[in-house]
């Protein structure tokens, strides 16, 4: 299993450098679905077979595809990708990456102060919906009203 | 290796191999049973009543020139049309096909095949995307909007089947159906499922997204050769799908009708899930042959008021039935 885990992990990484730096957006949306789907078989390695079909199912099923559908719509052209690769300039990596170091060093920290191994309880759908119903209603419910509001908000824009 | 059991190297070779050789005979059943609805003959020239058609059809495709036009976007132009057999085989191996011959068990199997559902939009929009064509692109914004829309009901009409047999696990959905099929107290679901199946693996009449009248051949104008014999073979791979997966969640999969079961189990279980399928096979090319297809707004309000209040309804009653019977 952690073959599996180490390899999608680096396919991951890869897949979202690539996301990054490409300038076409529809090669980028390609890199990144790659990506989703090498998070899932991390969690479903990591004995989360739920969470790694609700990885495919919402991100890389729905919600990539609504991010490709506003891309049809919108008739991005060279214009774009020359525009993107003028902002892609070497200097602008500086900033993130003075951020991101200090990130790093903690993570390899965490990492170094926990040395067991991985889990190897399995988590399926009825223990994530008894949770969800159970101690979390109340966050479940709020996250349901907060849609509902941008329900209600598109239905006023496009009313016409 | 050589006893059935889910999973065996046989199990999986004998299941690849007939999924392929059947999608590829669905193209002539499909030709062949449209002439006998329309009253004509159908294909009936190459080998026996015309059944070695496809293998013509395949030598045509495979000689064809494999152009890509200089205009389209070369890296999705190429990946669309693979995208689509391969996540409909990969479903193919959720489902159980007797007592021992299955490829997989996963607890997860319902969820599986949704998400390989959700992956197969892309084959369309990517195609319709790269293209870089208008016509193209329109079939691809059909076929976006279409599917995105029918995965919603497709989802939710499962879920009354899901509740009854307290299971995601296609081969413990057919295991609790042993004393009566879910089709009776999950009718309204199944009508639901039908129709949503249809528009998602984009049957006629829910074709818009092809929709050969008005916009040539949508998403896959530009496409020829093997590129294109790959979106039409991944069509009829997911039709054969979607005909396995309605008996093994509606109709009892294995389990023979009214105790007819005859020797082996394994024999008589692969009989009848064949016999199921072919059923729906030969419904879904009624359906082909009977229906016009509707305009695409009427295709979403059909969606959005009539099957999303049908199958909430339909969630609702049977959890709440369920739950008076528990307590």
């Amino acid at each position: 299993m952690s073959v599996f885990f180490y390899g999608s992990a680096i396919i991951a990484i890869l897949a979202t450098l690539m996301v990054i730096t490409r300038t076409n957006i529809v090669h980028a949306l390609l890199y990144f679905i790659v990506s989703l789907l090498a998070i899932a078989v991390i969690f479903y390695t990591l004995g989360a077979p739920f969470a790694a079909a609700l990885e495919v199912i919402v991100y890389a099923g729905a919600i990539m595809v609504m991010f490709l559908f506003v891309v049809m719509m919108l008739n991005l052209g060279q214009v774009t990708q020359d525009q993107e690769k003028a902002w892609l300039v070497p200097s602008i990596w500086i900033g993130p990456s003075i951020m991101a170091v200090p990130l790093l060093i903690e993570v390899l920290y965490a990492i170094n102060l926990q040395q067991e191994q991985m889990a190897h309880t399995v988590i399926g759908a009825k223990e994530v919906g008894a949770s969800l119903f159970g101690p979390y209603v109340l966050a479940v419910e709020l996250a349901s009203m907060l849609l509902l509001a941008g329900l209600v908000g598109a239905f006023h824009l496009a009313r016409k | 290796m050589f006893s059935f059991q889910v999973g065996s190297l046989l199990n999986i070779a004998l299941i690849l191999g007939t999924v392929l050789g059947a999608a590829a005979l669905l193209i002539w059943v499909e030709r062949r049973l449209l002439g006998f609805f329309n009253d004509r003959l159908g294909p009936n020239r190459v080998g026996p009543f015309g059944i070695l058609q496809s293998v013509a059809d395949v030598i045509k495709l495979i000689t064809k020139e494999d152009w890509i036009p200089p205009f389209a976007d070369k890296l999705p132009f190429v990946v669309a049309p693979i995208i689509l057999p391969i996540v409909m085989l990969l479903s193919f191996a959720m489902i159980p096909f007797a007592p021992g011959v299955g490829i997989i068990d996963m607890n997860i199997g319902l969820l599986f095949v949704m998400a390989m559902a959700g992956l197969a939009a892309y084959s369309a929009m990517l195609g319709g995307l790269a293209s870089n064509n208008k016509f193209a692109l329109l079939g691809g914004l059909r076929a976006a909007g279409q599917m995105i829309s029918y995965e919603v009901f497709l989802g939710i009409s499962l879920l009354g089947v899901v509740i009854l047999s307290d299971s995601f696990s296609l081969r413990g959905i057919v295991e609790a159906q042993s004393d009566g099929w879910y089709v009776f107290p999950q009718f309204i679901g199944f009508m639901v499922f039908m129709v949503a199946a249809l528009a998602e693996s984009h049957r006629w009449p829910f074709d818009l997204p092809e929709g050969e009248a008005e916009i040539i051949s949508g998403f896959n104008t530009e496409y020829s050769g093997m590129k294109f014999g790959l979106f039409f073979v991944g069509e009829y791979i997911g039709m054969l799908f979607m005909a396995c997966l309605i008996p093994v969640l509606f109709f009892g999969g294995w389990h023979a009708p009214f105790g007819l079961e005859f020797g082996n189990e394994i024999i008589s279980g692969l009989f009848w899930m064949a016999a199921k399928t072919s059923v729906f096979i030969g419904f879904f090319v009624l359906v082909r042959a009977a229906l016009a297809r509707p305009r695409y707004d009427q295709l979403m309000s059909y969606g959005w008021l009539v099957m999303l209040p049908l199958s909430l309804l339909n969630l609702l009653i049977t959890g709440a039935i369920v739950l008076m019977q528990g307590s």
